[in-house]
C-alpha cells in the first residue's frame, strides 16, 4: 500500500459518512414512503454483486505468489465455499478455509 | 413501565448474545489483516468505530492493497453497504416516529444483526410501541458493538506480531467467500455472483477497480431479471 496517512484518513471519514447516510437515508429522510420495486430488487443483489468479482481474482492470481494459481489456497477457497453454502454458517466456513489453507501448505511443505 | 422498558433492553441484548460468537473472530480478523495490510492502531480503530460495517472495511482494505485511487476505494466499498438502504427504508415503518437523535444512532448502528433481530421481533409483536422497539433495537447491539470494537483494537494490537508463513495474506479471501456463500440462497443470487466472478475477471486488466465496478452493476442487474423471470415462471 503506498497511500499517506492523509489519504486513509480521506478514505475513513467518507467512507464512514457515505455508510451513515445509506443507513439514515429512509429512517431520517425519506420516512415512510414506499421504495420503487425496482429500486428494492436491485438492492437485494448488492453484497452478492460486489463480493464475488472482488475476491476471484485473489483466489485465482494470489499475489503471495506472484499470481500464479496455487493448489492451498485455491483448495481452501473451495472448502470455504462447500461449508458456506451447506452449512449456511459464516464462522465455521472461515475455520474450515482456514484449517485447509495450513494443512495444504504443510502438505506441499 | 420502567420494568418493562428495562426489559426490552434486556430481551434485545439476550437476543443479540449469540452474535458476539460471529463478531468477535471477524473483527479480530479485521484488526490483524489491516494492520498487516499497512494501517496502524489508530486508523484500524478509526474504520471500525466510525463505519462497523465489516464487510466494507474489508472490501475498502483489499482496494487500498491493490493502490486503488480513492474514489474507486469508496465506490467498491461504499456498494458492499447499499444494502442498508433497504434496512433503513423497512425499519423505517418501526422506528421512523422515533426522536431524531435516536434514529440517528440507530442508523449509525444499522447491522445486519440489529436489522435481523429488530424486524422479526417488530413484526411478530406488533403491540410495541416505538421507545420499546428502540429499546429492543439498542439491546440487541449492547454487546455486539462493544465487542466488534474490542476485538478489532486486540487484532490491531496483535497483527504486527503474526509472521508472515500464516500465508494471511489468504484471510481476506476466505472470509469474503465465507460471507458470500450463505448469500447463495436463490438462483438469482447465483447468477448474479456468477455474473460478478466472470466480469471480473475477464475485465481484471482495466485499471484499478473499474472492471469490478462494470462486474457489480451487471451483477445487480442479472440478480434482478432473474428474480423477475422466476416470478413470472411461478406465477
Amino acid at each position: 500500500m503506498t497511500m499517506t496517512t492523509g489519504e486513509i484518513w480521506v478514505v475513513i471519514f467518507s467512507l464512514a459518512v457515505g455508510t451513515f447516510l445509506i443507513r439514515f437515508s429512509f429512517l431520517g429522510l425519506v420516512g415512510d414512503r414506499p421504495l420503487p420495486p425496482l429500486l428494492l430488487r436491485l438492492l437485494r443483489y448488492t453484497p452478492v454483486a460486489v463480493l464475488p468479482g472482488l475476491v476471484a481474482p485473489l483466489v485465482l492470481w494470489p499475489e503471495a505468489t506472484g499470481g500464479t494459481p496455487e493448489p492451498a489456497r485455491l483448495s481452501a477457497a473451495a472448502v470455504t465455499l462447500a461449508i458456506g453454502l451447506f452449512a449456511r454458517n459464516t464462522l465455521y466456513a472461515i475455520i474450515g478455509g482456514a484449517v485447509t489453507l495450513f494443512g495444504m501448505l504443510w502438505l506441499l511443505g | 413501565m420502567r420494568s418493562k422498558s428495562q426489559s426490552m433492553l434486556l430481551q434485545g441484548a439476550r437476543d443479540g448474545a449469540p452474535f458476539v460468537l460471529v463478531v468477535v473472530p471477524f473483527a479480530l480478523l479485521f484488526g490483524v489483516v489491516a494492520t498487516e495490510a499497512g494501517l496502524n492502531v489508530a486508523e484500524v480503530m478509526g474504520m471500525s468505530v466510525l463505519v462497523i460495517a465489516g464487510a466494507s472495511q474489508f472490501a475498502a482494505l483489499q482496494q487500498m492493497v491493490a493502490d486503488a485511487p480513492i474514489v474507486m476505494i469508496l465506490a467498491t466499498s461504499l456498494a458492499v453497504n447499499l444494502r442498508m438502504a433497504m434496512y433503513s427504508a423497512s425499519l423505517t415503518p418501526y422506528l421512523g416516529a422515533a426522536p431524531l437523535w435516536q434514529r440517528a444512532l440507530a442508523a449509525y448502528m444499522m447491522v445486519d444483526q440489529s436489522y435481523m433481530l429488530g424486524v422479526t421481533k417488530f413484526e411478530s409483536v406488533p403491540e410495541l410501541g416505538v421507545a420499546e422497539r428502540m429499546r429492543y433495537y439498542f439491546g440487541t447491539l449492547i454487546l455486539i458493538a462493544p465487542s466488534w470494537y474490542v476485538a478489532s483494537l486486540v487484532g490491531a494490537l496483535v497483527g504486527k506480531t503474526i509472521p508472515p508463513e500464516f500465508a494471511l495474506d489468504f484471510a481476506m479471501p476466505i472470509t469474503f467467500l465465507a460471507m458470500i456463500a450463505p448469500m447463495l440462497r436463490t438462483l438469482a443470487h447465483v447468477a448474479a455472483a456468477a455474473t460478478s466472478v466472470i466480469v471480473a475477471l475477464a475485465l481484471a486488466g482495466l485499471p484499478y477497480g473499474t472492471g469490478l465496478l462494470i462486474a457489480a452493476i451487471g451483477a445487480m442487474i442479472v440478480g434482478a431479471s432473474t428474480e423477475v423471470v422466476l416470478e413470472r415462471r411461478r406465477a
